[in-house]
């Protein structure tokens, strides 16, 4: 595909930028179609970093960067790529976006960079991004590609930090290291550990589904 | 002994998926039934075996400062060169099962590119760089990683298959349930913490 088309694409999006159409890419994920609970996607990165509302708040922001910035540029790139090699191909953008949010938080965050650690890599095996890239970059175009990757981010972002409230607040008695709960409150260890974080999704699942009467069924 | 040890704690007390969540998509969308989660948990096995000293030699002889010609630094280039290997490696290794062992080929063939994207891996490999393990380390960790995954699907495989036939409030039915019972199974794992050989 020349450039040349994909602009006049592009311009002709902007005009309905904010139609009611495009507005539902980013309010879909948020509830009805959310990556996490509905799709079943990134859960991998999710849990980790969730112990705290700090390092989960900057996990969602540099998911959600990275959902969107490959979101596009794999959308502007999607008449030219190969289908046998497009695994490879939208691996190796989704990697340059993770570099750059990786450089940037040692650079800007460095205490945020080191309490993330290894998840901070492992975006890029985050599913929801593969997921979206699939699912949507490849068959729409860029602009709607964008705000459907801030979408899900978001969707992500938002999971994230309620998982994040709960376990600090009912382990560690604080937000954001402000503490919250009565002096006398003893920290409870179970929301610090792991299974914490699986607990607490699983109660945010069955309290989100029972809300949309989603049901699965086995 | 330091490497048995090593070997140990990968499996049950750093276990993949109890205590980093890492390859947790494959492990909630493929445990519906034992026979498929151990065909799984075996391809995780093996590919995480192959891929994470392939990416330590990759570290060791590529990446590190001064490794390929005095005073370049590419560990910044780590994320790629390990994802294109992981990617490139599942390929190879499907290609060979294919043509060595057609009945393995059957077996795990629907997983194997799967785990490309599968977070134990590239997790794998992105603790070998971050704990600075040498090769005899690497091999046991990854090796012990993977079985440690292998037990956790096939755990909650044949749990699922009972919850089956219990009386699950609906919502709750699916996802939430695994998660609340993968919690409980990561408590009992927790038992294990503190074991030294």
């Amino acid at each position: 595909m020349s450039t040349a088309t994909a602009d006049v694409k592009v311009e002709k999006k902007r005009e309905s930028l904010f139609s009611k159409k495009n507005m539902r890419l980013i309010s879909d994920p948020l509830n009805e179609n959310n990556p996490i609970t509905v799709q079943v996607l990134g859960i991998c990165s999710a849990l980790a970093v969730t112990a705290k509302v700090e390092p989960a708040f900057w996990m969602a922001l540099a998911v959600t960067f990275v959902t969107a910035a490959s979101n596009y540029i794999i959308s502007l790139m999607r008449n030219a790529i190969p289908s046998s090699i497009r695994i490879i191909v939208q691996l190796t953008v989704v990697a340059t976006m993770v570099i750059l949010v990786d450089l940037f938080l040692k650079a800007y965050v460095y205490e945020m960079s080191k309490l993330l650690s290894v998840f901070v890599g492992l975006i890029i095996t985050n599913c929801i991004i593969m997921g979206r890239l699939e699912a949507f970059a490849m068959g729409n175009k860029p602009l709607p590609s964008l705000l459907d990757g801030i979408g899900n981010g978001l969707g992500y972002g938002a999971i994230l930090l309620s998982v994040a409230v709960i376990r600090e607040l009912l382990g560690s008695g604080s937000v954001l290291g402000w503490p919250v709960l009565p002096a006398g409150y003893v920290n409870n260890n179970l929301m610090v550990v792991p299974a914490g974080a699986l607990f607490t999704l699983g109660i945010i699942i069955w309290a989100q589904r029972s809300y949309n009467k989603y049901y699965e069924t086995e | 002994m330091e490497i048995f040890n090593l070997f140990i704690k990968s499996i049950f007390i750093n276990n993949m998926i109890f205590a980093y969540f890492l390859g947790m998509c494959s492990y909630l969308a493929v445990s519906k039934n034992v026979k498929t989660a151990i065909g799984l948990g075996i391809a995780v096995t093996f590919v995480l075996t192959i891929t994470t000293p392939l990416n330590w030699f990759i570290k060791t002889y590529l990446l590190v400062p001064d490794a390929l010609i005095e005073g370049l630094d590419l560990s910044f280039l780590a994320y790629i060169m390990y994802i294109a290997v992981i990617a490139s490696a599942v390929q190879l290794v499907e290609m060979i099962v294919e043509k060595v062992s057609p009945a393995l080929y059957g077996a795990l063939g629907i997983f194997l590119p799967l785990i490309a994207v599968n977070c134990s891996i590239l997790g794998g490999a992105l603790f070998m760089d971050q704990r600075n393990y040498t090769l005899m380390e690497t091999v046991a960790f990854s090796f012990g990683s993977g079985l440690g995954w292998f037990l956790a699907i096939v755990a909650i495989a044949a749990i699922r298959e009972k919850l089956q036939y219990s009386d699950i409030p609906k919502p709750l039915k699916g996802l939430g349930i695994t998660f609340i019972i993968t919690g409980l199974m990561g408590i009992a794992f927790m038992s294990f913490s503190g074991i030294k050989l």
